[in-house]
C-alpha cells in the first residue's frame, strides 16, 4: 500500500507543530509526549500537530478528518508554510518545502499548490471575475490573459454570467464556488480544502460536494480534503486520515476504517456509519463450504454489500465474490442478513 | 502625488540652507513673508495687539492711517506682551505700539539679541496701580494707606480668596509686582486673577453699584476714570532702583512715558511705514476717547480710529512721513 | 450568580464594610492629628523652576548656533511652516468662491448632494460670519497637521496592525500620548519650535497622531484573516497582500481614522492659538481674555461648522460599501460645482464680500450681558454655594494634609481599584509631582477634577440609565451626543463664562459639560451590551425593573461603568487645565503664566509636566476597570 516519496504528490514525514512561547524547547524534551492539557499547564504551549507522517498519491483524494481542535487546520496550513512547522519534513512534487526559500516557497503557493477556505477569503471590493484572477495577477500575468482565463474556469464551476458581481451579491454555495475557481484558476497540481462546505446549508453542501466529485474527474488534481464531517470524509475520500489531538489514530480507504477501526475512538466515530452502504464483499465473504453451489451471480470484491442485496434477492445461490478471474470467495442469504441485521450494534465490529 | 510634492519642498528647504536653518530664515511664519513682501514699501506690517483697549486705540489709529493714508496691508496678530518681542525674531511682528517698561526684556531683545528698536515715546503717560472705589475711601479714610489694608482685609474676601483679602488682578500676561508686594509688605492678601481687563472693568463697575469692596490692579490711561470714581491705594513711595530685583520689589510702580518697539528689520526697511510708527504720538486723552468710543460706543476698532482721525486732521497730519 | 456559591470560612465572617470604614477612620485621625504638618506649599521662585526658565533663556540665545537647533529642529519648524504655507497659499488662491466651489465637490464626491449642500452652506457661514481669513486660516492649519499626522501615524499604525510587536512597543506611548492634557505641551513646543504657525502644526500633531496611530492599526487588525491568508496561499508578496488586501479592506475603517485625527486637530487648533498659531483660535482667545462672548461666539460657532461639515465628509466615506463607485451623475455634479467655484473665484474679488457679512459682536454681547444681570442672583448662588460647601473644604483637604498622608491615600486607593502596578506608578507621579515642587497646585488642581468628575458622573450615570431604559429618550438624546462629541473642547468655555465669570466654577461647569456626553454614552452601551437572555431571566423570576437596574444591569454594566469614570477623568483634567485661562487657577494657570510670562516660563513648563503627572495618576489609579477581572471572578477562581 505504501507509496514511496520520490513518486507521492505529497510526502509529510515526522511533522510537529507546537504553538507558544516555548516550542522549540518543548520539542527538545520528552514534554513534548504530555497530554495537550497538562502540556498547556506545565509550558502554556499548545502541540497542535504531533509527529504526523502520510504520503499523497498524485491524482489521489485525501481527506483529514477530526473534530476542532484536533490540529487537521494547522496540519493543512503547515503543507505549503501557511503555518511554519515547528519540526517536519514536507515534500510537495519531489520538493522539500521546508528548506524553500521566500521566493521558491511563493512559486510554489503561486503555481503548483492552492487552497480553498471555509470562510471563503474573497476581496470584497473586487468583483468576481478579479477575484478569481487574484492568483494570476499576483503572478504578474497581463490584464486581457488573466480575465480569459477566469472567464474560462468560472464556466466551469457554472458561475457563467456572474463575472461583474461582487462577492457580497452571491449566495454563500456561489461564494464558495468563486473561491474554487480562484483555487483553480492558477491551475495547481495540488489542491487544499479547509473544511471549504461546512459554512453551508445542508442541500447547497450536498451540491458543492458533487461539484468537487465532478471536477476531479475532470480535471484530476490531487486533492487534499479537511473536514469534520465523516460522511463528506467516505463520499469524498480515497483514503482517509482520522486526527485526534494533534496526531493521526487511523489512516486508510473508507472499508477499512468502517470495517477495522484501529481503536475505540475511530470504532465511536464510525459507529453510526450505515456498514453496508461503506463495506464490500469482500468483508463478508467466506470460502465456500463443501458441496455448496457455485453457480450462483457473480460479483466483484469490491462490490458494496448493499448494492448486492439485488443480485441475493434474485437468486437463491450464493453469490460468487470475484476479484479479477479469481474467486475469493462467497456470500449467501444468510451471511447477508446476519450481516444487515448486526450492523446496528457495532458489537460485531469490535468482534471483527 | 502629495507626497513627491512635500519631498520636493523638503529637498529645497535643505538645499536653499544646506548651512543649517536659523529661526530669522524661516520663511514661513506667514504667508506675507513668503511671498516677501514685508519689507517693501507697501508691503505688510504686523502691529501686535497687546490685550487692553488703551494699546488697542492706539494700534488701530496706526493701521488706519498705514492702510488709508499710505497704502500698506496691515495685520493685527492678537500677541500678548512678552511673546510680542519674540515675534520680532520669527517675523510674526513688526511693531509694539504701546510698551510698558520692560527693562529686562529691552536689555535681552534691543541690546543682547539686536532684533528690536526703541521707536520713541507715544506720547502717553502710564502708571500702574491699585485702586478702590471711592465710596470706600469715603468710608474709611485710611483704607488708602497701603499700611492699613491688612485692618481691612476681611472686607474684601470673597469664594475665591481663601480666607484672604483679594486682590483682583488681570491678565495674567500683564506687567506685575503683585506677588512680591503683597509677599514684602507682608500683606494679608490673595491675588485672584480675573483674567483680562473686562474682568477688571466689571470688577469695578459692580463694585461701585453695587457698593462691593473691592481692590484692583488697574492703569492710567484708561477711559474707567472718566466713567467711575477711583481712588488709588498708597504703596511705598517709588525711588530709583526700588525695583531692579523683581523679588524684592517692595514700592509702587512709577510713571512711565510708553513707548514704541520695532523690529530691526521693520526699521531697516519698514519706509514709510517705520518713519509714521516712529512720529505716532498722541495724548492721554486721545487714547481714551478712542478706547471710550470703542468699549462703550458699540464701535469697533476701525470705525472708532476713523471718528478720531477724522476729527483730529492737524494731529495725524504731522505724523505722515514727507 | 455563581459568587454566592462561594462561602467564607464562618469564622472569619465580618461584614464588608468594615475594612474599608476602619482605614478611612484610620485616615481621618491621621489628618486631624498631623494637620497642617508636611504640606508642601507653592513657591513660585523654587529652584525647579528657576533651572528650567534659565534652561528657555539658554536654549533662546543659541537657538541659532547650536546644532541640534540649526540642523534638525529649525528644519522640522521650515518643513512644517512650509507645508502650512503651501496650503495656506492654495486655498488663499483658489479665493471665496473657489474654495467654497471645491469643498462642495469634495463633498459631493464623498457623499452626494446630501452632503455637499451642507457643506457649501456651512462654508458660506464662515464669510457672512465675517470670519472668512481666520477660517482658512484654520483650515489650512488642520489641513497641514492633519496631512502630517496621517504621513506619520497611517504608516505606523499599519506597522503596528501587522505586527504584534510594534503593537505592543507603541500602545503605552499612545496612552500617554492620550491623557497628556493638551495644554502640557505647549510650552515644551514653544521651546522648541518657537511660536507662530509651525509650532501650532506640530502641537496639533502631536494631538491627533495617537487615533491616526490606532485607529489605523485597528482598521488593518480587522482585516479578515481568510482573505490574507488566501492570498499567501496563491504566492502574493508580503507588499502584494498589504496593497491588495489590507489596505482596500481596512479602508472605511482608516476613513474613520482620517475623520478622528481631523476632529482632534480641530479641537486642538484653538489651544494652539496660545502659542501664537493663526486662525479662528485667535477670535476664541480674544472673546476670552477680553471677557466678550460677542467675540468668541461667532468663531466658536465657525469652528463647529468647520468640524460637522469635515465629520459629515468623512464620515460618510468610511460608511460606503467595500465596492461602491461614485456615479456619472456624481462626478458630473461635483466636477460643475468645483468649475464653477473656481471660475467664479477667477472673476469676483478674493475677499468676501462685506455687504454678505452679518456682524453679531454686540448684539450677542448685549444679550449675555441680559443674561448675566438678570440670572446674576441664581448663577453667583450657584457658585458660591458650591465654593464654599465643596470647593473650599476639599482644597483645604487636600492642601493642609500631609503629603505622605495624600500618598498613602493615593496608593491605597489604586491599589484597590486596579492592583499593584498602576498603584506604584500612581503612587510615582504623586511624588514626581511633589519633588517638581508642584504639591500644593496639584492639589488645588485635583479638587476641581475631582468635583467636576463626582458631579459629571451622576449627571451621566442618570442620563446612561435613562436612554438604556428608554428607547425614546434614546433616540432624543444620540443626535445631542453626536453634536456634542464634535464641537471642540474649546467651544464649551463660552457658555461657562458667560453664566459664571472667570471663576474655578467655569471651568468645572466647561468640564461637565465636555465630559458627560462619553460618560453617558458609554453608560448607556454598559447596560444595553448586558445580554438579553441574563435580563429575561431576571424578569421572569418576577423582578421589578429596579431591581432588574440595580442587581442586574449597574452590577453587570461594572466594567463600562468604570470606564467611564476613567474617560470622565481624563477629559474633566484636561477640561480644568485649560480652565485655568479662565479662572480655575492651579497648575492650568501656572501653565497660561508660563507663557504669558519670561520669568515664570520655568514654572509654567514645570506645571504642564505635573498636569501629565496628574493625568497618568488618575488613569491609573481608576483604569482597572478595564484590565482586571471583576471581584467575583476572582473569589470564584
Amino acid at each position: 500500500m505504501r507509496v514511496s516519496p520520490d513518486s507521492a504528490a505529497i510526502g509529510v514525514e515526522g511533522l510537529w507543530k507546537i504553538f507558544g512561547p516555548k516550542a522549540a524547547k518543548v520539542l527538545a524534551c520528552d514534554d513534548r509526549f504530555l497530554e495537550p492539557a497538562a502540556l498547556r499547564e506545565k509550558t502554556g504551549c499548545t502541540a497542535a500537530v504531533r509527529d504526523v507522517s502520510f504520503d499523497v498519491r498524485p491524482g489521489e483524494v485525501f481527506v483529514v478528518m477530526g473534530l476542532s481542535g484536533s490540529g487537521k487546520s494547522t496540519l493543512v496550513r503547515c503543507l505549503t508554510r501557511l503555518v511554519e512547522p515547528t519540526a517536519g519534513r514536507v515534500v510537495i512534487g519531489g520538493e522539500d518545502v521546508g528548506a524553500a526559500t521566500p521566493a521558491r516557497l511563493r512559486e510554489l503557493r503561486r503555481h503548483h499548490v492552492s487552497m480553498v477556505f471555509q470562510h471563503f477569503g474573497l476581496l470584497p471590493h473586487r468583483r468576481v471575475i478579479d477575484n478569481v484572477a487574484y492568483g494570476l495577477e499576483v503572478q504578474g500575468r497581463p490584464r486581457a490573459e488573466r480575465h480569459a482565463r477566469a472567464a474560462e474556469i468560472l464556466s466551469l464551476v457554472g458561475l457563467d454570467g456572474h463575472a461583474d458581481a461582487f462577492p457580497d451579491q452571491l449566495s454563500g454555495g456561489m461564494q464558495q464556488r468563486v473561491g474554487l475557481a480562484r483555487a483553480l484558476a492558477v491551475d495547481p497540481q495540488v489542491m487544499l480544502f479547509d473544511e471549504p462546505f461546512s459554512a453551508l446549508d445542508p442541500l447547497i453542501r450536498r451540491d458543492m460536494q458533487a461539484e468537487v466529485i465532478r471536477l476531479h474527474r475532470e480535471v484530476g488534481k490531487t486533492m487534499v480534503f479537511i473536514t469534520h464531517d465523516l460522511s463528506e470524509a467516505l463520499k469524498l475520500g480515497e483514503r482517509i486520515a482520522i486526527m485526534r489531538a494533534g496526531s493521526i489514530v487511523q489512516l486508510g480507504t473508507p472499508e477499512e476504517l468502517v470495517g477495522a477501526p484501529a481503536d475505540d475512538y475511530v470504532a465511536d466515530f464510525v459507529r453510526d456509519v450505515p456498514r453496508s452502504h461503506v463495506l464490500s464483499l469482500r468483508w463478508i465473504s467466506r470460502p465456500p463450504e463443501p458441496g455448496e453451489p457455485l453457480d450462483g451471480p457473480e460479483l466483484p470484491a469490491s462490490t458494496v454489500i448493499k448494492d448486492a442485496i439485488a443480485a441475493a434477492s434474485e437468486s437463491s445461490r450464493p453469490i460468487r465474490v470475484v476479484d479479477g478471474d479469481e474467486l475469493v470467495g462467497v456470500v449467501d442469504r444468510v451471511d447477508l442478513l446476519t450481516f444487515l441485521s448486526g450492523q446496528d450494534t457495532g458489537d460485531t465490529v469490535t468482534a471483527a | 502625488m502629495k507626497i513627491r510634492l512635500l519631498a520636493g519642498l523638503l529637498a529645497l528647504g535643505l538645499a536653499t540652507a544646506c548651512g543649517g536653518a536659523t529661526v530669522e530664515s524661516a520663511p514661513s511664519a506667514t504667508p506675507a513673508e513668503g511671498s516677501a513682501s514685508a519689507s517693501a514699501p507697501t508691503g505688510t506690517v504686523k502691529i501686535a495687539i497687546n490685550p487692553w483697549v488703551g494699546y488697542e486705540a492706539s494700534a488701530n489709529v496706526v493701521a488706519y492711517l498705514l492702510k488709508n493714508e499710505l497704502g500698506y496691508t496691515v495685520e493685527l496678530p492678537e500677541i500678548k506682551e512678552q511673546l510680542a518681542w519674540e515675534g520680532f525674531e520669527t517675523g510674526d511682528v513688526d511693531v509694539i505700539i504701546e510698551n510698558w517698561g520692560h527693562p529686562d526684556l529691552k536689555k535681552q531683545f534691543i541690546e543682547e539679541k539686536k532684533t528690536a528698536v526703541e521707536a520713541g515715546s507715544t506720547g502717553n503717560k502710564g502708571v500702574i496701580g491699585w485702586y478702590i472705589p471711592k465710596w470706600m475711601a469715603d468710608e474709611h479714610p485710611d483704607i488708602t494707606d497701603w499700611k492699613n489694608l491688612n485692618k481691612y482685609a476681611d472686607l474684601f474676601k470673597t469664594s475665591e480668596s481663601g480666607g484672604k483679602g483679594q486682590l483682583l488682578f488681570g491678565d495674567p500676561s500683564y506687567v506685575s509686582n503683585e506677588a512680591a508686594l503683597i509677599k514684602n509688605l507682608k500683606l494679608n492678601f490673595k491675588i485672584v486673577t480675573g483674567g483680562s481687563e473686562a474682568a477688571l472693568i466689571k470688577g469695578a463697575q459692580q463694585a461701585q453699584a453695587q457698593k462691593k469692596p473691592l481692590l484692583f490692579y488697574f492703569w492710567d490711561p484708561h477711559w474707567l476714570f472718566s466713567k467711575t470714581e477711583l481712588v488709588r491705594v498708597k504703596l511705598p513711595e517709588w525711588t530709583e532702583g526700588c525695583d531692579a530685583d523683581p523679588k524684592k520689589v517692595a514700592c509702587d510702580y512709577p510713571e512711565m512715558d510708553l513707548d514704541k518697539i520695532v523690529s530691526t528689520r521693520f526699521a531697516q526697511s519698514g519706509g514709510k511705514a517705520y518713519e509714521l510708527v516712529k512720529n505716532f504720538s498722541w495724548t492721554n486723552e486721545d487714547q481714551n476717547a478712542v478706547a471710550d468710543d470703542m468699549t462703550n460706543g458699540g464701535m469697533t476698532g476701525e470705525e472708532a480710529a476713523k471718528k478720531w482721525v477724522e476729527a483730529n486732521p492737524a494731529k495725524w497730519q504731522a505724523w505722515i512721513p514727507q | 450568580m455563581s459568587s454566592t456559591a462561594v462561602s467564607t470560612p464562618s469564622g472569619l465572617r465580618v461584614p464588608g464594610w468594615l475594612a474599608p470604614a476602619g482605614v478611612a477612620v484610620l485616615f481621618a485621625a491621621a489628618y486631624l492629628v498631623f494637620r497642617g504638618t508636611g504640606t508642601l506649599p507653592h513657591d513660585s521662585e523654587a529652584p525647579q523652576f528657576a533651572a528650567v526658565t534659565e534652561l528657555r533663556e539658554w536654549i533662546d540665545d543659541h537657538r541659532n548656533d547650536n546644532p541640534v537647533f540649526l540642523y534638525f529642529l529649525n528644519y522640522v519648524r521650515l518643513f512644517v511652516g512650509g507645508v502650512y504655507g503651501l496650503f495656506h497659499g492654495a486655498l488663499t488662491a483658489l479665493g471665496w468662491p473657489g474654495l467654497i466651489g471645491v469643498m462642495g465637490a469634495l463633498a459631493w464626491l464623498a457623499g452626494g448632494w446630501r452632503i455637499a449642500l451642507p457643506a457649501v452652506a456651512g462654508f458660506c457661514s464662515f464669510g457672512v460670519l465675517g470670519l472668512w481669513e481666520s477660517s482658512v486660516e484654520t483650515l489650512a492649519l488642520v489641513a497641514a497637521a492633519v496631512l502630517l499626522s496621517l504621513a506619520i501615524g497611517v504608516p505606523l499604525g499599519i506597522w503596528a496592525g501587522l505586527s504584534r510587536r510594534a503593537h505592543r512597543a507603541v500602545t503605552p506611548v499612545l496612552d500617554v500620548m492620550q491623557i497628556m492634557p493638551t495644554f502640557a505641551y505647549l510650552a515644551p513646543l514653544a521651546l522648541f519650535f518657537h511660536i507662530g504657525a509651525p509650532a501650532g502644526t506640530i502641537a496639533t500633531m502631536i494631538y491627533a497622531i495617537p487615533p491616526a496611530i490606532r485607529i489605523t492599526a485597528l482598521a488593518v487588525q480587522q482585516v479578515s484573516p481568510t482573505a490574507v491568508e488566501a492570498s499567501a496561499s496563491l504566492g502574493a508578496t508580503r507588499a502584494q497582500t498589504l496593497v491588495k488586501v489590507h489596505l482596500p479592506l481596512a479602508r472605511s475603517t482608516m476613513a474613520l481614522a482620517v475623520n478622528q485625527t481631523i476632529m482632534m486637530a480641530l479641537s486642538m487648533v484653538v489651544i494652539a492659538n496660545l502659542i501664537n498659531a493663526p486662525g479662528l483660535g485667535s477670535d476664541i482667545i480674544l472673546g476670552l481674555s477680553r471677557a466678550q462672548v460677542g467675540i468668541m461666539l461667532p468663531a466658536g460657532v465657525a469652528i463647529v461648522v468647520m468640524a460637522m461639515v469635515l465629520d459629515r465628509m468623512t464620515v460618510s466615506v468610511a460608511r460606503r460599501g467595500p465596492h461602491s463607485r461614485i456615479g456619472r451623475a456624481g462626478l458630473a455634479g461635483a466636477g460643475a460645482l468645483a468649475a464653477a467655484g473656481v471660475t467664479l473665484g477667477l472673476v469676483l474679488p478674493h475677499e468676501w464680500p462685506e455687504a454678505l457679512t452679518v456682524d453679531l459682536v454686540a448684539e450677542i454681547n448685549d444679550a449675555v450681558l441680559w443674561a448675566e444681570t438678570s440670572w446674576y442672583g441664581v448663577t453667583t448662588f450657584i457658585k458660591d454655594t458650591t465654593s464654599y460647601l465643596l470647593l473650599n473644604p476639599l482644597e483645604s483637604l487636600f492642601t493642609t494634609a500631609p503629603w505622605w498622608l495624600v500618598a498613602a491615600a493615593v496608593l491605597l486607593a489604586a491599589w484597590r481599584v486596579s492592583g499593584v502596578r498602576p498603584a506604584l506608578t500612581a503612587l510615582g507621579c504623586l511624588l514626581a509631582i511633589a519633588l517638581l515642587g508642584t504639591w500644593e497646585h496639584a492639589m488645588r488642581t485635583m479638587t476641581t477634577v475631582a468635583v467636576a468628575v463626582s458631579v459629571t458622573l451622576v449627571i451621566g450615570l442618570l442620563l446612561g440609565v435613562a436612554a438604556a431604559r428608554s428607547a425614546r429618550w434614546s433616540a432624543v438624546q444620540r443626535p445631542v451626543l453626536d453634536a456634542a462629541q464634535t464641537m471642540p473642547a474649546f467651544v464649551y468655555l463660552l457658555p461657562a463664562l458667560a453664566l459664571f465669570g472667570t471663576t474655578r466654577f467655569t471651568a468645572i461647569f466647561a468640564s461637565i459639560v465636555y465630559a458627560v456626553p462619553p460618560v453617558v454614552r458609554l453608560v448607556e452601551e454598559g447596560i444595553r451590551n448586558v445580554p438579553g437572555t441574563v435580563v429575561e431571566a431576571a424578569a421572569s423570576a418576577g423582578s421589578t425593573p429596579g431591581q432588574l437596574l440595580w442587581k442586574v444591569q449597574l452590577p453587570m454594566a461594572r466594567r463600562a461603568i468604570l470606564l467611564a469614570a476613567n474617560q470622565g477623568i481624563v477629559m474633566t483634567l484636561a477640561m480644568v487645565v485649560v480652565g485655568g485661562l479662565v479662572g480655575a487657577g492651579a497648575l492650568g494657570y501656572d501653565v497660561v503664566l508660563g507663557f504669558s510670562q519670561r520669568t515664570d516660563f520655568g514654572m509654567g513648563f514645570i506645571a504642564g509636566v505635573a498636569t501629565v503627572l496628574l493625568g497618568v495618576m488618575l488613569d491609573r489609579i481608576t483604569q482597572g476597570a478595564d484590565r482586571r477581572p471583576s471581584p467575583h471572578q476572582r473569589k470564584v477562581t
